[in-house]
C-alpha cells in the first residue's frame, strides 16, 4: 500500500458516491440497533429495488446519529445539495413515505429541525464521521481521509515530531483522570525496552456511559489509527484494545475493522511500505468494573486476576509483561487522526486555557434528549443541559446532573453556570470521568443515589485492599440504614469518616474515588441526609421509610 | 546482567538512614529497627500492598503510600507514625474485625495471631463499626489442616507462597469485594485437591487462625516461617 | 469525702469477668475503701440505684431484657464500662448470629430436649436477631477487652476510674486472652 494506492481507493469510493442523488442512512448503533433499525434499513434497501430508483438513491448502515431516545433515527443526505434531513423515531410503516417525500417536501412530522440546538451547538471532531459512513466499511473511512494521517506520520514525520504534535495540542486523557496524553507518550518513548506495547482502554463501565462504545460501533477505524499512530511515535509495535465482552456489537466491528485494515496493509507489516510494524489484537473483559483501571487491566491482559497493583511503578515504565506501555482511551486515540490531519494549532485553539478540544458526553437520566453529544471544552453545564440537552422533561425541576459517574459527584442548579473543564469540575468536588452525565430532576432522592453509586463500587471492589473492600460494605450498610429511616446523626460521621478514610488509604483510583458520590451529596443536599435520620422521612418521597411516612 | 544498586540516604521519622535503591521503605525501616505495623507482607514472598497497614507518609507525595511497595529515594522524608496515620491504621484494623467472624477465644490462633497482636500493638480495644457477622464456611476436608474462612483477612499471603515458593498455585482467590474468598483449586474442597502438595507452607504463612494444623492445641498452633526467606536466597543464588 | 458508687451487670455472658473482678483478691479491699458496690450479681440489691459513678457491664446484648437493662444503666450511669469480649465483640453469644432466631429456639427447646420439648409457657426474655456488642447500642465509655481481661488490669482501671481518670488500656489487654 502507497499513497497512491491510499487515493485511488479513496477516489473510487467518492465516485461511487458521486453517482446517487440521495443517501439514506439508517443508524445501525446498538441504541437504534435495538429499536429494530436494521429491519428499517432492509426494508428501506428493498423499496428503493421495487422502485427501481437504485440508480440514484441508496440505503446504507451508519454509525451513532445522537439522538439516542428518539431512535430509530433515518439520515437523508441529498449530495448535490449537500443537505441533510434527519427523520427521528422511524417505524417500518414510515418507509414508504420517507422514500416519497425525497424529491419533494420531507415528512415535518417526522423531521428534527435542523435549527435545533441539539444539532446545531456541538462541534465534532470525535464523532466527524458519525451518521456519514458505514462503519463496516474500510473505504469509506479512507474516502473522509482516513488513514492519511497515518501516511503522513510514517513517511513525512519523526516519532520526535509527531510528539511535538500531541504535546503543543494540549490533548488530555479523556478516560477521566486528565493527564496530558503528550507527556504519556514522552515517558513510553523514553522509557527503556526493546518491547513496547500500546493498550486502548475501552472497559468503559459506568453506568450511564457510553461514549467509548459508540465510537467503536460507528468509526472503529479511527481508534486503530489513533493507534498506530501512537506505536510509531513511541516505538511499540504491538496494541491491544481491551474491550468489555457486554459491547458485543463493537466487538463484532473491530474484528472487522481489524481484519480489513490487514487485508489493506495499513495494519500489519511494512505499513505504507516503511519498516514499521503494527499489530493490534483484542482482549475481552469480563465483566470487572475495576478492570478499567491501567494496572487491573494490564493484568487482565496477562491472564490474571484483574486485581490493581501498586503505582509506582506506572505502566508507561513498568506495564504489560513488565515492557514500557502506553494505555490510552478510546476518545483519547480518536481524536488523534484529527490533530495531525488539522495540526495541533487547530486543536489548541478550541476549548479553554487548560482544557483543549472537544469533549463526548452521554447525556442520560431525567433529559429530553437522551444521547450523544460532542461540545468544546469549557462549554457550560446549563448549555449542556438545557440547550442542546433540551431541559428536563415537563412538569418536573431540576436537581442536579452527576458527571463522572460513580468516581464523580453530583452539581446542582447554583452551579450550572460552570464550564465543563478538567479543573472547574474537580473544584466543585466533581471530575470530569469519562464522560457520562446522569441529569437527575426532584423525583430522585439524593441519598438513594449515594447509595446507587455505593452499592455499585461494593459490588464491583476486587477486594484487595482493605479499606475499599470493608469500607464500601460499612458505607453501604449505613445508606442502606438511612434510607430505611433506621438512621441517626452517628451514622451520618461515620460516612463522614469512611469516606475520608476510603479515599486516603485505598489502593487504587476505584476506591480513592468511591466516596465522591457520597462526599458531594452530603455537602449539596445536607438538609436532605437530616430529613432522613431527624425526621424519618424521605423528602423526594423514594424511600422505603419502616418508620414514619412520606412527605 | 544484575542491576546494581545503589546506596541512597533517606530521613526516616528524624532519624538519617542508609538503604540499597531497590530495597523498600519498609525494608530500611526494619533494618533500622523502625516498626511499622504490617499484615499482608511477609519476607519471602512478592510484596502485595493489600492490607494498607504500612501506609506512610512522605514529603512531597500527595498521597500516603504503602511501604511495603515504595521504593527509597536519596533525599527522602519519611513519617511513619502520625496521629492521621494512626487513626488510619485502627479504622482499617477495625474494619478487618467487622468483615468475618474473629472471635479470639474461640480461635486455635489465640495467642500467636498477628491480627490480634497488631489489636493490641495499635491500641484498638473495641470496633467502631457495626459487625457483619458473615456466614462462612470450614473446609476440614483435608487431612492435615483446617481453612476456616471465619478468620481469613484475605491478605493473600497463602495464595503467594503457593505460587511463589511451592509452585503449585492450589490457592487463589475468587469473587469480588467483601464478598471475595481464598479458595482451593476451582473452588473445590482441599481434601479433594490434586495439586496441592500438602506442603503446608499456606498454613504456616497465614497471620491468622483461618489456615491451622489438625490435632493442634491453642498453646501448641505456633506458626513458623524462618524457612520463608532462607528458600528464597538459596533459590536467588543458584 | 463521698464514696464513688460502682455497679456491675451481667448480660448474655458466662460471668467469667466477673470471675475475674473476683481475682483482684484482697486488692478488693483497697478500692472498697473509697467505692462501694452498689449493684450487681455480687451484691444483693434488687434495683438499679441512680448517681451510679461507674457500671462495668459484662456480656453481649442478646434479648429485649439486656436491651431494657443496658438502657436503664446507660441513663442512669456517669461511666459505662463494657467489660470483656462479649460486651466488646458480641463473641461466643454472637456466634449465633449466623443462624436465624427460630433456628435456635428449635434447636434449645426441641432438638436437645428429652422431656417436656415445648417453647417455655412463662415469658423468656425474647431473642433478639443478632446478639450485639454494647456500643452497638448505647454509647460506652472505657472499653476492656479480654476473654476474660486479666485481673490486674480489672485491678488498674477501677483504681484510676475510682481516682476519676479514664484508664489508659493501650497494650495491657487483648482481645482473646
Amino acid at each position: 500500500m502507497n499513497f497512491e494506492e491510499l487515493h485511488e481507493i479513496a477516489k473510487i469510493e467518492n465516485e461511487k458516491r458521486a453517482q446517487f442523488e440521495y443517501s439514506i442512512n439508517v443508524c445501525v448503533a446498538a441504541g437504534c440497533m435495538s429499536c429494530g433499525s436494521l429491519e428499517l434499513l432492509t426494508s428501506f434497501k428493498k423499496e428503493i429495488e421495487r422502485r427501481g430508483i437504485e440508480n440514484w438513491c441508496k440505503a446504507k448502515g451508519v454509525g451513532c446519529l445522537g439522538l439516542c431516545s428518539a431512535g430509530p433515527l433515518v439520515s437523508v443526505q441529498r449530495y448535490d445539495q449537500k443537505s441533510e434531513v434527519i427523520y427521528k423515531s422511524v417505524t417500518l410503516d414510515n418507509v414508504h413515505e420517507i422514500v416519497d417525500a425525497l424529491t419533494g417536501e420531507p415528512v415535518g412530522r417526522l423531521a428534527c429541525s435542523k435549527e435545533m440546538s441539539f444539532f446545531k451547538n456541538q462541534q465534532k471532531i470525535v464523532l466527524e464521521n458519525f451518521g456519514n459512513i458505514d462503519p463496516e466499511k474500510i473505504e469509506e473511512y479512507i474516502a473522509v481521509g482516513g488513514y492519511e494521517p497515518l501516511y503522513t506520520v510514517l513517511r513525512e514525520m519523526s516519532p520526535a515530531n509527531v510528539i511535538e504534535q500531541i504535546v503543543k495540542s494540549g490533548l488530555r486523557g479523556r478516560g477521566g483522570g486528565g493527564y496530558p496524553t503528550g507527556l504519556k507518550w514522552t515517558t513510553v518513548m523514553k522509557a527503556s525496552g526493546n518491547q513496547k506495547y500500546i493498550i486502548c482502554n475501552a472497559d468503559e463501565g459506568d453506568p450511564g456511559a457510553f461514549m467509548d462504545r459508540s465510537v467503536l460501533e460507528s468509526d472503529p477505524h479511527r481508534v486503530l489509527e489513533g493507534m498506530a499512530i501512537a506505536g510509531y511515535a513511541v516505538g511499540a509495535d504491538k496494541g491491544f484494545i481491551y474491550v468489555r465482552a457486554e459491547y458485543p456489537l463493537a466487538i463484532r466491528r473491530l474484528k472487522k475493522a481489524i481484519t480489513q485494515a490487514e487485508q489493506l496493509g495499513v495494519l500489519g507489516r511494512g505499513i505504507f511500505n516503511t519498516p514499521f510494524n503494527f499489530d493490534i489484537k483484542l482482549r475481552l473483559g469480563a465483566g470487572a468494573f475495576v478492570c478499567g483501571e491501567e494496572t487491573a487491566l494490564i493484568s487482565s491482559i496477562e491472564g490474571s486476576r484483574g486485581n490493581p497493583r501498586p503505582r509506582p511503578p506506572y505502566p508507561a515504565e513498568y506495564g504489560l509483561w513488565g515492557s514500557p506501555t502506553l494505555i490510552n482511551n478510546v476518545e483519547t486515540f480518536a481524536n488523534i487522526p484529527a490533530i495531525i490531519r488539522n495540526g495541533s494549532a487547530w486543536f489548541a485553539s478550541i476549548g479553554t486555557e487548560k482544557s483543549k478540544g472537544t469533549k463526548v458526553f452521554a447525556l442520560a437520566g431525567r433529559i429530553n434528549n437522551t444521547g450523544l453529544i460532542e461540545v468544546p471544552m469549557g462549554t457550560t453545564l446549563r448549555e449542556i443541559v438545557f440547550n442542546i440537552g433540551g431541559g428536563i422533561p415537563e412538569g418536573s425541576k431540576f436537581k442536579a446532573v452527576q458527571t463522572g459517574g460513580p468516581s464523580g459527584g453530583c452539581i446542582t442548579s447554583d452551579y450550572l453556570d460552570t464550564p465543563a473543564d478538567y479543573e472547574s469540575l474537580t473544584k466543585l468536588g466533581s471530575i470530569m470521568g469519562s464522560g457520562g452525565m446522569i441529569v437527575m430532576d426532584d423525583t430522585s432522592c439524593m441519598v438513594d443515589v449515594a447509595k446507587f453509586f455505593v452499592e455499585f463500587c461494593m459490588t464491583e471492589s476486587c477486594g484487595k485492599c482493605v479499606p475499599c473492600r470493608d469500607g464500601s460494605a460499612q458505607m453501604y450498610h449505613l445508606l442502606s440504614k438511612i434510607t430505611s429511616g433506621e438512621g441517626n446523626i452517628n451514622d451520618i460521621h461515620m460516612l463522614e469518616k469512611l469516606s475520608d478514610l476510603i479515599n486516603n488509604t485505598s489502593l487504587c483510583g476505584l476506591g480513592m474515588t468511591m466516596p465522591n458520590p457520597v462526599v458531594s451529596t452530603m455537602h449539596f443536599f445536607k438538609d436532605e441526609y437530616l430529613a432522613h435520620v431527624h425526621d424519618k422521612i424521605c423528602p423526594a418521597g423514594v424511600c422505603n421509610m419502616k418508620r414514619g411516612g412520606r412527605k | 546482567m544484575k542491576k546494581v544498586s545503589q546506596i541512597q540516604t533517606l530521613i526516616i521519622d528524624g532519624k538519617e538512614v542508609g538503604g540499597k535503591s531497590d530495597e523498600s521503605i519498609l525494608q530500611v525501616a526494619k533494618e533500622n529497627d523502625i516498626f511499622i505495623p504490617t499484615l499482608c507482607y511477609l519476607e519471602g514472598l512478592s510484596d502485595y500492598g493489600g492490607c494498607r497497614m504500612c501506609i506512610v507518609e512522605v514529603k512531597g507525595m500527595p498521597r500516603l503510600v504503602p511501604a511495603c511497595t515504595t521504593l527509597i529515594r536519596e533525599g527522602m522524608e519519611v513519617t511513619t507514625n502520625s496521629e492521621k496515620i494512626h487513626n488510619y491504621r485502627l479504622s482499617i484494623l477495625a474494619l478487618l474485625f467487622t468483615e468475618r467472624n474473629h472471635i479470639c477465644s474461640a480461635c486455635v490462633s489465640n495467642g500467636h495471631c498477628e491480627l490480634q497482636t497488631l489489636a493490641l500493638k495499635l491500641g484498638l480495644t473495641h470496633v467502631e463499626f457495626p459487625y457483619i457477622f458473615p456466614k462462612m464456611p470450614v473446609d476440614a476436608t483435608h487431612d492435615r489442616f483446617i481453612a476456616d474462612h471465619n478468620r481469613c483477612v484475605l491478605c493473600g499471603r497463602c495464595v503467594r507462597a503457593c505460587h511463589e515458593v511451592e509452585g503449585a498455585h492450589t490457592k487463589d482467590i475468587m469473587g469480588r469485594g467483601i464478598t471475595s474468598r481464598v479458595i482451593t483449586d476451582l473452588k473445590e474442597s482441599w481434601g479433594s485437591s490434586k495439586t496441592c502438595t500438602s506442603c503446608g507452607k499456606c498454613v504456616h504463612v497465614c497471620p491468622t487462625g483461618a489456615l491451622t494444623e489438625k490435632g493442634k492445641s491453642v498453646a501448641e498452633m505456633e506458626k513458623r516461617r524462618q524457612f520463608l526467606p532462607y528458600l528464597k536466597l538459596m533459590r536467588e543464588r543458584r | 469525702m463521698e464514696k464513688v458508687k460502682i455497679a456491675t451487670s451481667w448480660l448474655d455472658g458466662c460471668s467469667g469477668c466477673h470471675m475475674s473482678l473476683l481475682d483482684i483478691d484482697e486488692r478488693i479491699l483497697t478500692l472498697l475503701e473509697s467505692a462501694d458496690i452498689v449493684y450487681g450479681p455480687l451484691v444483693d440489691f434488687k434495683d438499679y440505684p441512680q448517681g451510679v459513678d461507674v457500671a462495668i457491664v459484662e456480656g453481649a446484648v442478646s434479648s429485649d431484657e439486656d436491651e431494657e437493662k443496658i438502657t436503664k444503666i446507660r441513663k442512669l450511669t456517669k461511666i459505662l464500662v463494657s467489660f470483656g469480649d462479649c460486651a466488646i465483640t458480641a463473641n461466643i453469644p454472637g456466634m449465633r448470629n449466623y443462624f436465624p432466631t427460630k433456628e435456635l429456639y428449635e434447636r434449645a427447646y426441641f432438638e436437645n430436649a428429652d422431656l417436656n420439648q415445648k417453647r417455655p409457657s412463662i415469658r423468656i426474655p425474647h431473642l433478639l436477631s443478632h446478639a450485639r456488642p454494647i456500643h452497638e447500642v448505647v454509647t460506652v465509655d472505657v472499653f476492656l477487652p479480654g476473654c476474660p481481661p486479666p485481673a490486674d488490669v480489672i485491678f488498674y482501671s477501677l483504681s484510676e476510674l475510682i481516682n476519676g481518670r479514664l484508664p489508659d488500656l493501650k497494650g495491657k489487654t487483648r482481645f482473646g486472652r
